[in-house]
């Protein structure tokens, strides 16, 4: 066993097994901390990925900005515990048959649609250059559709969220 | 392999203790020139002017009853302070403190300490929300509205630096003022500075920004339940935040360890001075004026906060980020 | 060097538990969770295809999948504020009336 292996290995079952602890929370809170725990160690997959820059968008994208909104907005409402974890019970044996079913599928397309290229990007590529700078250049050059939607992705939901959820002027 | 790693544990350990050594004596520092600021003397008992009064104060801290409030979530509560001090402390391991005194040069340095402060909101956020207390949750709540909303400005102002120097990673960023015939970046962009500046006050809870422990309202916010050893922790993370923002700031914007080139062409025997006493040099500068705000301004309401947030520092950093597209086109190609 | 099927697997795995939590879990909170989980499945497998296939359009989607999910949660949180300022719950089984 190599050493980046076994990181891998504690990374990916850490990832596993806390996710199964997210699912299973009855305090949100709790939840929302283990996400937290659960992302972090995500972008720890990341870096092995060489996309460092990635990774710490993650952390500060889902860990800084998502999860804060979404603890925020428990603590504002100041939502009661479900006081049973009743939910869990109506898992029943169909359900898992078909998450698992589509699983399988998923692995299989995904595996099916890799393509053993060496493209421009190869280890070495992204090393000299930095990753962050790379990503800026394909995206100010053939990928700027996307860049232009994501713009209209963040701009749309922010007019609904403050429609929303922003004070009402007839109250 | 194994000797590799066992130089950087000696590092990382040298590291922590001068910062813990620091760290101290800003409680000192503050102590005294607020005192001075108030026409008072400030500590003077313990030692010579009263040098050893972080250590007294240590001592005073371990020895305080640990104390667990009813119906508190025990194990939140215990945790809250260890985040907030690993955040702030991991912070560190990215900042050169001057040419090649880095723990870890890493390609994403400036990214990964905004990661770390944002991180940091969570131990607050536990921190009051764990305390079962009122006046706890309601600093909570505060610090997490405010942290989050200053936390645009000051990356926007960061994305100015980042644009003239093309770089993420904070040595880069100091070799790239070092090219500049004024040795700065604080010249073109003033007012990505003063964003800055005002930021890091926000995002370290100071004076006049220190709403989630603003005193004469919450008890003390979110520390309020907190006494002894865990107290001392979140302290020693607010004043070890307040020198990773000055650091930032000493990086970013004034030339980290380098000096302006005119001053050393001027009198080349600066030159012979290590690097590390200019960036302590600099540091300290900023570290004596967050003590002087302190000193000086009173504090803000909070929708006065979020409005100087929103409404003064966004549109700011973003004039700020177009002025200096503009320059780096039109006279840095 | 740790094979592409690794990721995937691993990919798939948190997306299988994302899904079940979504499917079970019936408050409005848990499930905004469960589709986070989801989208940061998705993301490990585009990233680790992006590394694999040495190509950074995977990374380009990746992060228009993560303005997706703030974008989302956003707009999910502002639902759930007028949610529970209807019904004072979070449960979405009580929200009955739109079922024509």
């Amino acid at each position: 066993m190599s050493i980046p292996i076994l990181f891998f290995a504690y990374f990916a079952i850490a990832s596993i097994v806390l996710s199964l602890i997210v699912v299973t929370r009855k305090n949100y809170i709790h939840a929302v901390l283990w996400t937290l725990l659960l992302f972090v160690h995500i972008s720890g997959i990341y870096l092995f990925l060489n996309a460092e820059f990635f990774a710490m968008i993650q952390m500060i994208v889902y860990a800084g900005a998502i999860l804060v909104m979404l603890i925020f907005v428990i603590m504002l409402l100041n939502v009661k515990h479900e006081d049973h974890l009743s939910d869990l019970s109506s898992l029943s044996i169909p359900k898992v048959f078909f998450v698992f079913c589509a699983l399988g599928i998923l692995v299989l397309a995904l595996q099916a649609s890799y393509l053993n290229t060496t493209g421009k990007f190869s280890i070495d590529f992204v090393n000299t250059f930095s990753d962050a700078k790379l990503l800026g250049q394909v995206f100010y050059s053939e990928a700027n559709l996307p860049l232009i939607i994501m713009g209209v992705v963040l701009f749309v939901p922010m007019i609904a969220a403050i429609v929303l959820a922003g004070k009402r002027s007839d109250e | 392999m194994i000797l590799s790693i066992i130089i950087l544990i000696i590092e990382v350990a040298v590291v922590l203790g001068v910062l813990l050594l620091h760290v101290a004596y800003a409680v000192y520092f503050e102590r005294k020139i607020l005192g001075h600021i108030q026409a008072r003397l400030g500590p003077t008992e313990v030692g010579p002017l009263g040098l050893f009064q972080p250590f007294a104060d240590l001592i005073k801290l371990f020895f305080k009853e640990d104390n667990i409030p009813f119906g508190a979530d025990k194990v939140l509560f215990t945790a809250a302070p260890v985040i907030v001090v690993t955040c702030v402390m991991t912070s560190f391991s990215v900042l050169p403190f001057a040419a090649g005194w880095v723990l870890a040069n890493i390609n994403v340095g400036l990214l990964f300490v905004l990661a770390m402060s944002s991180l940091g909101v969570y131990g607050i956020i536990i921190a009051g929300w764990s305390s079962n207390s009122k006046y706890a949750f309601l600093g909570a709540l505060r610090s997490s509205a405010q942290i989050i909303s200053y936390e645009i400005p000051m990356g926007i102002a960061l994305l100015a630096v980042l644009i003239m120097t093309g770089s993420l990673n904070l040595s880069d960023i100091v070799y790239a003022q070092d090219k500049l015939p004024w040795g700065m970046f604080i010249f073109p962009q003033i007012i990505g500075f003063f964003v800055f500046l005002v930021c890091a006050l926000a995002e370290t809870n100071r004076t006049p920004f220190d709403l989630p422990e603003a005193e004469t309202e919450l008890v003390a916010g979110y520390l309020t339940e907190y006494s002894g050893f865990r107290w001392g922790l979140f302290f020693l993370a607010e004043y070890s935040a307040m020198y990773v923002m000055s650091s930032m700031l000493t990086i970013c914007f004034l030339g980290g360890w380098t000096l302006p080139p005119f001053l050393t062409n001027l009198l080349p025997i600066l030159n012979l001075v290590p690097g590390i006493i200019w960036f302590l040099l600099k540091v300290y500068v900023i570290m004596f004026f967050y003590i002087w705000v302190r000193g000086t301004v009173p504090r803000y309401r909070f929708d006065q906060l979020l409005k100087i947030g929103w409404k003064l520092l966004l549109p700011l950093s973003l004039t700020n980020l177009f002025i200096i597209m503009i320059i780096k086109k039109v006279f840095m190609p | 060097m740790v094979p592409l099927n690794a990721y995937l697997i691993l990919a798939a795995i948190i997306f299988a538990i994302g899904l079940i939590g979504f499917m079970t879990r019936r408050s409005i909170i848990m499930m905004l969770l469960c589709i986070e989980l989801m989208l940061n499945a998705v993301n490990i497998t585009l990233i680790s295809l992006s590394h694999y296939m040495q190509d950074f359009m995977g990374q380009v989607i990746a992060l228009l999948i993560i303005a997706n999910a703030g974008a989302g949660m956003a707009t999910g949180l502002a639902l759930l504020i007028n949610a529970y300022r209807l019904k004072k719950t979070v449960k979405i089984d009580l929200f009955r009336n739109l079922r024509g």
